[in-house]
């Protein structure tokens, strides 16, 4: 579904990517573990268009997707919940939402809220506060929850555990592990390996701009390399 | 009491002038965070095209249309290639470049137009309106009634369409925007043409009453400027309650103390409500989190 090959990016003269080969199947949850600072961000920052890349090729159900403005790419059906959340915080939790289905103006767009709302239910309560007033875990939800309003077939996370309790990321990562069955393609960029690595299909190790790793989910778990480097044991 | 109803239309009149360029920085505001200084300039350029169209022979409802139009599209220019060309420097640089352009628009005007005052008749007639024992011109009435149908549209556009919330989205964060499908550069264009034609239509609207020359742009964009931040900048009900209020300080005291005073007083109570109320009277507080 998802195709990158040899992905550069820089910033200024400063290279960060220096040539990324991943892939994505349909219906796959693929996650990028990998320290700060790895070039994880940039990587899904690149596949949203975000952040101009160098050179390499990004394909996307077929088509290059390089030179589509980031505003289009999720009329192709690739959504991006952002780093740092990035909602808009002063609208309600429900214009968000509705935000995110800004491309649609069907009645699917009311069901969507609708599941939207049954997957976390405190956004419910509080839809019509304004989302900055929302806790970081609240907004987080609400970051993934917009994302899913643009009925993606690929759904790009930028970090979903980051600065959350021990709790809310389980919770977090429930939901993410959940879209499975919605048929949702998923790339989770984490720091949290373990954590991301657990509910994943495959991983791919980063450091320093490039793909070090790649296999199961499961054997990188077990690699005693990932062990020492990633999970602190 | 005859005298205080006078004074009260006299001052809604001005008050719905200032409305409506406050309603013309609301939009370029809500969008970008940018106070756009040229919106006086707008105003002007409605009045001016407007009177040089309809003295070439054009019907005046044409005339009006063609200035609207014609002041869109220099609102589009504006923002293309002064506005957008700086994306990403601070806002206070973006302001200061739309002061740029008021001043270069000012002096371009001078220079097609000329240096007179110039008028128009007034849409419906000149015979006095009495009401409550006062009297009020008729195009004082379409000058109030296109104030609060711009507010009424702003306020729909803003709170009920989805293309509102857009722009709102655009200005609260723009990268969010871009990656829920928002093309980002045509809310921008969007935003200065609509605060362009908004503008335009004031001017067309009051010159029967206070005529047009190529330098009424500064004083109404400072009193637009005022009515937005006391009624609350980015708010459609801050700038219209904001403007009328204005309008109605500087009319009671031009009647009951000296119109030396006017401009005095007003400025006066504004700074009281801001020291009390520093985000204006509808802005609203910001809180976040992170």
């Amino acid at each position: 579904m998802l195709s990158v090959e040899g992905l550069r990016s820089a910033y200024g003269h400063i290279e960060v990517l220096h040539g990324i080969d991943l892939n994505v199947s349909s219906k796959e949850i693929v996650t990028v573990v990998g320290a700060n600072g790895a070039g994880k961000t940039t990587l899904l920052k690149c596949l949203s268009g975000t952040q101009p890349s160098t050179g390499g090729d990004i394909r996307f159900r077929g088509d290059a997707l390089t030179s589509v403005p980031a505003f289009k790419r999720l009329k192709r059906g690739l959504s991006q919940s952002p780093e740092g959340r990035q909602i808009f915080t002063n609208l309600s939790v429900e214009e968000n939402l509705r935000l995110g289905a800004f491309l649609f103006t069907d009645e699917r767009v009311d069901k969507d809220m609708e599941d939207a709302f049954q997957m976390f239910p405190i956004l419910k309560e509080k839809r019509n506060l304004a989302a900055g007033g929302l806790s970081g875990g609240q907004q987080q939800m609400l970051a993934i929850a917009r994302a899913l309003m643009g009925r993606p077939h690929c759904l790009l996370l930028d970090e979903p555990s980051m600065g959350l309790a021990p709790l809310l990321v389980a919770q977090i990562f429930d939901v993410v592990k959940s879209l499975r069955e919605r048929e949702v393609t998923v790339l989770l960029v984490e720091q949290n390996a373990f954590g991301a690595l657990k509910i994943a299909d495959r991983g791919y190790v980063m450091e320093t701009g490039r793909i070090t790793l790649a296999g199961a989910a499961a054997e990188l778990i077990a690699d005693p390399r990932v062990r020492e480097a990633y999970l602190g044991i | 009491m005859d005298a205080l109803m006078q004074f009260i239309y006299s001052g809604l009149t001005v008050g719905a002038v200032y409305a409506l360029v406050a309603l013309g920085f609301t939009i370029i505001y809500n969008a970008s965070d940018v106070v756009n200084f040229a919106q006086g300039e707008f105003v002007m350029l409605g009045g001016m095209i407007t009177v040089f169209a309809f003295d070439a022979g054009l019907p005046l409802p044409l005339a009006a249309l063609t200035a609207i139009v014609a002041t869109a599209a220099i609102g589009v220019a504006l923002n293309k290639f002064a506005i957008e060309p700086a994306r990403g420097a601070p806002v206070v640089s973006l302001i200061i470049i739309t002061i740029g352009a008021s001043i270069l628009i000012r002096g371009a005007s001078q220079v097609i137009f000329d240096k007179q005052l110039h008028r128009l008749p007034a849409f419906s007639g000149d015979d006095p309106i009495h009401l409550l024992g006062a009297t009020l011109l008729p195009q004082s009435l379409w000058v109030i009634c296109g104030a609060f149908a711009i507010f009424i549209g702003l306020w729909l556009f803003f709170t009920r369409t989805l293309l509102g919330k857009a722009v709102l989205a655009t200005a609260n964060n723009r990268l969010a925007a871009q990656l829920v499908g928002i093309n980002t550069g045509f809310v921008m264009t969007l935003s200065f043409a609509l605060s362009a034609a908004i503008g335009a239509l004031a001017g067309v609207l009051v010159t029967p009453i206070t005529l047009v020359s190529y330098d009424v742009g500064v004083g109404l964009a400072l009193k637009g400027f005022a009515a937005a931040m006391l009624g609350g900048m980015g708010n459609p009900k801050g700038a219209l309650v904001g403007g009328l209020l204005l309008g109605l300080f500087e009319a009671l005291t031009a009647g009951y103390i000296s119109s030396q005073y006017k401009e005095a007083v007003a400025f006066v109570v504004i700074l009281a409500v801001l020291f009390v109320m520093p985000q204006g009277l509808f802005g609203e507080k910001k809180t976040e989190r992170v």
